[in-house]
C-alpha cells in the first residue's frame, strides 16, 4: 500500500464516481462482519465483571445502512468500538472489509464519528477536516481543496476559517462528520452522533447523511437509542437487548429514497411499531428475572 | 479575529483602560489629600506628588538600574520557564521521571527560595549577575513546570480515539493534539511567572551583591532615610513588573488565537 496507490485511489472515489466503487465494493466481500462476539469488562481487582455483548452473529453488506438499537448499557457503542478495533472483543471474530478489524483500523478503512463532536480548539474548521489527510501526507493544496469540497457537502461552505467554539452544536457535528468522511473510507463508523442535538437540527443531518451515504455509497453502521432515527436513516435497525446485549432481531426497513414525506409515511410508523414492538418484546422478558432476584 | 477587533474599539475598549486610569487617578488623589490633611510624616507615608518628584529627578538612574533588573528577570525567566517546560515534557513522557520530579518540585516550591540569596551570593562571587538569575528561575520554574504538566495530561478521550482510529503513533499524537492542547497551559504558567519573576529579581538584590539594580537602590534609600526615593524605585519595579506581565499576555494571545475568541 504505497501512499501514492492510496492518494489516487482517494482522489478519484471522493471526485464523484460512486458507480465505480459500488461495483468494486459490490463483488468484495461483506463490509463487516462479527461471529460470535463477546465483550466482558473486568472490575477492579477480577471483581464486578460485565458481560456487555454475547454471542454476537451479523452480517453488514457493503453499501449497506445499519443502525444499532437498545436500551442504555446494552453494549451497541462497545460493538461500534470493537467494530473500530479501538476496544478488544473477549471472544469471537471481527472481519472489516476481509481483513482484520485491526488491519482494517491500520489500513484506515474507516471514518469515525462519535456523540461528540470532538474537534480540536486550537484548529481552524478547515483544519480539523484536515487532519486525517495531514496524517496521510497530503500536500497543504490538496488537503485545502479537499475540505473545502468536504465543507461544501455537509452544507458548511463559509466556516473554514472559524473556529470550531465559534459553532453551534449542530454545526460542529457537522464538521465531524466531514472530517470522518474526508478520507473517502468504505465504512463510516458513528456512535450517536445526533445524540446531543434539538430534534430539527437532528432531522436535517438526518437527512444529509442519508444523502451522504447514497452519494459516496459508503457503508454506514450507526448506533442510536432514537427509533425513529433509527428507521429514518437504515436498511436494516439491529435491536439489541439489555445486559448482556445480543441481537434479539433485525428489522428490515423498506422506504426506498428519503424525502421530506417519509417520515409521515404510514410505512415509516409501521416500522417505527415493530422496531418498537422488537425492543420491548425483549425488555419485557429480561424483566422477569429481574424482579425473582429480590 | 473580528470579535478581538471588535472589542479593543469602542466603549469595552474605553472601560477596559479608562475605568482603571480613573480609579487610580482618584487613589493617588485620595491618599494625597489624606496625606496633606493629617500632616503624615514622609517616612510613614509620603505624597505622591514627592514620590513623582523622586521619580522625575531619577529618571536616568531608574532607567538604567531597571535595566539591569530587567535583564536579571528575563534571563532568569527564560532559562526557568524553558527547564519547567521541559521538565514537565519529560515528567509527561515517562512515569518514572513523573513519580520523581513532582514531589521534588513540590518541595522547590515550598522551599523559601528568595532565601537562598545570600547563599547564591557565596557560592558564586558578589559581583556576578548568576546568584539573582538563579534564584528568578528557580522561582518560575513551579508554575511552568505544573501547568505545562496539567495542559500535557489533559487530552480529551475522544483524540486519544480518533487518532488511535487514524493510527497514529505516540510521536504524531504528541504533536497534533498532546503539545497544542497543552499550549494555553503553559501561557498561562508564563503569565503567572512574568510578574513573579520581577519581584525575584528585585527582591534578590535585597541580600547584598551587585549595587546596580532598582533593589538595591530602594534598600540604600531606605537605608538613608530618602523614603519618597525609596517609593519611587517601588513604583519602577511595579511597572517593570507590569511589563512583563503585560508582554506574557499579548505573546498569549499570539500563541493561542483560539482563547481569544471566547
Amino acid at each position: 500500500m504505497t501512499p501514492t496507490s492510496r492518494r489516487s485511489w482517494l482522489g478519484q472515489r471522493v471526485a464523484a464516481s460512486q458507480e465505480v466503487d459500488s461495483a468494486e465494493i459490490g463483488a468484495a466481500e461483506p463490509a463487516v462482519e462479527l461471529v460470535g462476539v463477546e465483550k466482558v469488562f473486568t472490575g477492579d481487582r477480577g471483581r464486578g465483571e460485565v458481560r456487555a455483548l454475547v454471542g454476537v452473529d451479523l452480517t453488514i453488506a457493503p453499501g449497506e445502512f445499519v443502525t444499532f438499537i437498545g436500551p442504555s448499557g446494552c453494549g451497541k457503542s462497545t460493538l461500534l468500538r470493537i467494530v473500530a478495533d479501538l476496544t478488544e472483543p473477549t471472544a469471537g471474530t471481527v472481519r472489516v472489509n476481509g481483513k482484520t478489524a485491526r488491519q482494517a483500523r491500520l489500513d484506515q478503512d474507516y471514518g469515525i464519528a462519535f456523540q461528540q463532536a470532538g474537534l480540536m480548539d486550537w484548529r481552524t474548521v478547515a483544519r480539523n477536516v484536515e487532519l486525517p489527510l495531514e496524517l496521510r501526507g497530503w500536500d497543504r493544496h490538496r488537503r485545502r481543496q479537499h475540505a473545502r469540497q468536504l465543507l461544501e457537502l455537509v452544507g458548511l461552505p463559509d466556516v473554514a476559517e472559524s473556529r470550531p467554539a465559534e459553532l453551534s452544536g449542530g454545526m460542529q457535528q457537522r464538521v465531524a462528520i466531514a472530517r470522518a468522511l474526508a478520507t473517502g473510507p468504505k465504512l463510516l463508523l458513528m456512535d450517536e452522533p445526533f445524540g446531543a442535538l434539538d430534534e430539527m437540527t437532528r432531522e436535517r443531518l438526518q437527512a444529509e447523511l442519508t444523502r451522504i451515504a447514497r452519494e459516496s455509497a459508503a457503508t454506514v453502521a450507526f448506533v442510536t437509542h432514537s427509533i425513529p432515527e433509527a428507521v429514518y436513516l437504515s436498511d436494516r435497525v439491529v435491536v439489541l437487548s439489555a445486559r448482556p446485549g445480543r441481537v434479539s432481531a433485525v428489522v428490515d426497513v423498506e422506504l426506498g429514497d428519503r424525502t421530506e414525506d417519509t417520515r409521515q409515511a404510514p410505512e415509516f410508523f409501521a416500522t417505527v411499531t415493530e422496531v418498537r414492538e422488537a425492543l420491548r418484546g425483549r425488555t419485557a422478558r429480561a424483566a422477569v428475572p429481574a424482579v425473582e432476584e429480590r | 479575529m473580528t470579535g478581538r477587533a471588535r472589542r479593543s474599539a469602542g466603549w469595552p475598549g474605553l472601560a477596559r483602560t479608562g475605568v482603571p486610569a480613573l480609579f487610580g487617578g482618584l487613589f493617588l488623589a485620595g491618599w494625597q489629600a489624606l496625606v496633606v490633611a493629617n500632616d503624615i510624616k514622609p517616612y510613614l507615608l509620603p505624597k505622591p506628588s514627592a514620590i513623582w518628584t523622586q521619580l522625575v529627578d531619577n529618571a536616568e538612574d531608574i532607567l538604567a538600574t531597571a535595566r539591569v533588573t530587567g535583564t536579571n528577570a528575563l534571563v532568569g525567566l527564560a532559562v526557568g520557564a524553558l527547564l519547567g517546560v521541559l521538565a514537565a515534557l519529560v515528567a509527561s513522557r515517562f512515569r518514572v521521571v513523573d513519580s520523581l520530579l513532582v514531589p521534588l518540585a513540590a518541595a522547590v516550591n515550598a522551599m523559601p527560595i528568595i532565601a537562598l540569596a545570600p547563599i547564591f551570593n557565596t557560592m558564586f562571587s558578589t559581583t556576578s549577575a548568576i546568584p539573582r538569575r538563579l534564584v528568578v528561575s528557580l522561582v518560575v520554574f513551579f508554575p511552568l513546570f505544573v501547568n505545562t504538566l496539567r495542559g500535557l495530561r489533559q487530552v480529551t478521550p475522544i483524540h486519544r480515539e480518533l487518532l488511535d482510529s487514524y493510527a497514529a503513533g505516540g510521536w504524531t499524537f504528541a504533536r497534533k493534539v498532546r503539545l497544542p492542547g497543552a499550549l494555553p497551559f503553559v501561557f498561562t504558567g508564563l503569565r503567572l511567572a512574568a510578574s513573579l519573576a520581577v519581584i525575584a529579581a528585585v527582591v534578590a538584590e535585597y541580600f547584598g551583591g551587585l549595587q546596580n539594580g532598582l533593589g538595591t537602590r530602594i534598600t540604600s534609600a531606605a537605608a538613608n532615610t530618602a523614603y519618597p526615593r525609596a517609593w519611587a524605585y517601588v513604583a519602577a519595579s511595579c511597572a517593570l513588573g507590569l511589563i512583563f506581565y503585560l508582554v506574557a499576555t499579548a505573546l498569549e494571545r499570539i500563541a493561542t488565537p483560539w482563547r481569544t475568541t471566547r
